[in-house]
């Protein structure tokens, strides 16, 4: 079984049709993977089908770079 | 058969072009879930889908309760998978003159014709992205572009579906989901039989084909904006109204 960090950076690479090696921890979405707003909007969607749970639309706001996806989703699933 | 395995929702679905309608989509293969206000209602689009041999079945659904739209499509897609099709057909009318318009009539209006139509959309998005396909098609009016005397409130909210459109258009078109609307002219529907005889003599007048229009002629615009045809079509207005309005 991956850890949730490989699993996360996994979907971002998939979601945004960038390398994975392009995707680190500090990446901002908009501003190092060249995300648009519809693009985060639909990583949110695939890390909530990814990982079984629901994000909430004012905590996906603040999801913007690969570490804060990794923070949440390390968070909720532990509950 | 192009619409074979994809969902389709119409909102009021129990006559008139809603019913149209969603015989026009269960007809190319969709399987319909057409809605009304009232469990009756529902249980004549079940009959009459189901006479007609196509797939799908009927909801009572009042589309002014938020929490019943957001249910409603998680309901389908539960039952049936993703809505690939939304056709937003529900509306009503409550003609006054301005100066004597009720506070309660317009915001019957705008509760009803406008409001669900974000609500739905908003719904139906989620899945229609993940698809990369989706319709959205948003049943308007002429009278939103030409105006009408006693419908400031049902223009208002018309014309406002044409901004809705070509801005969901514009959002959503990366994903493949297209977003249109159709405006029907005078159509021979309960809604306009109510009108009485010298004000529709005189509207025929105007219509360049001289005749009301019928919910099929409105249903079939809808069914090629829904098909694969349509599929490089996005942000438009299709005015079905017999030449009585040409943009």
């Amino acid at each position: 079984m991956e850890n949730i960090e490989q699993r996360v950076k996994k979907i971002v690479a998939e979601q945004l049709g960038v390398p994975e090696t392009d995707v680190k921890n500090e990446s901002s979405f908009v501003n190092d993977l060249g995300a648009d707003s519809l693009d985060t909007v639909e990583l949110v969607m695939a890390l909530e089908e990814e990982f079984e749970c629901e994000i909430p639309d004012e905590e996906a706001e603040k999801i913007t770079t690969v570490q804060q996806a990794i923070d949440y989703v390390s968070a909720h699933l532990n509950k | 058969m192009s619409l074979e395995g994809k969902v389709a929702l119409v909102t009021g679905a129990s006559r008139g072009i809603g019913q149209a309608i969603a015989l026009e989509l269960a007809a190319q293969g969709a399987t319909v879930i057409g809605t009304a206000t009232s469990e009756a209602g529902a249980q004549a689009i079940s009959a009459y889908l189901a006479a007609a041999g196509g797939k799908g079945a009927g909801l009572p659904l009042n589309v002014t309760d938020e929490g019943a739209c957001e249910a409603i499509i998680a309901d389908i897609e539960k039952a049936h998978g993703p809505i690939a099709i939304l056709v937003n057909n529900a509306g009503i009318t409550r003609d006054n003159l301005l100066m004597r318009m009720k506070d309660e009539e317009w915001d019957a209006i705008m509760d009803t014709n406008l409001r669900p139509v974000y609500k739905l959309s908003k719904a139906v998005l989620r899945g229609m992205m993940k698809a990369r396909w989706g319709r959205i098609i948003n049943i308007a009016s002429v009278v939103g572009a030409t105006g009408n005397p006693g419908q400031t409130n049902y223009s208002a909210a018309k014309a406002a579906l044409f901004g809705f459109t070509k801005s969901l258009a514009r959002e959503i078109g990366s994903r493949g989901v297209t977003v249109n609307a159709v405006a029907p002219g005078f159509i021979d529907t309960d809604m306009t039989r109510g009108l009485p005889e010298e004000q529709k003599a005189a509207l025929v007048q105007n219509i360049a084909l001289g005749r009301l229009g019928e919910p099929k002629e409105i249903a079939d615009a809808v069914g090629f904006l829904a098909s694969d045809r349509a599929a490089y079509i996005t942000g438009q207005t299709l005015h079905v109204n017999g030449g009585m309005y040409m943009n």
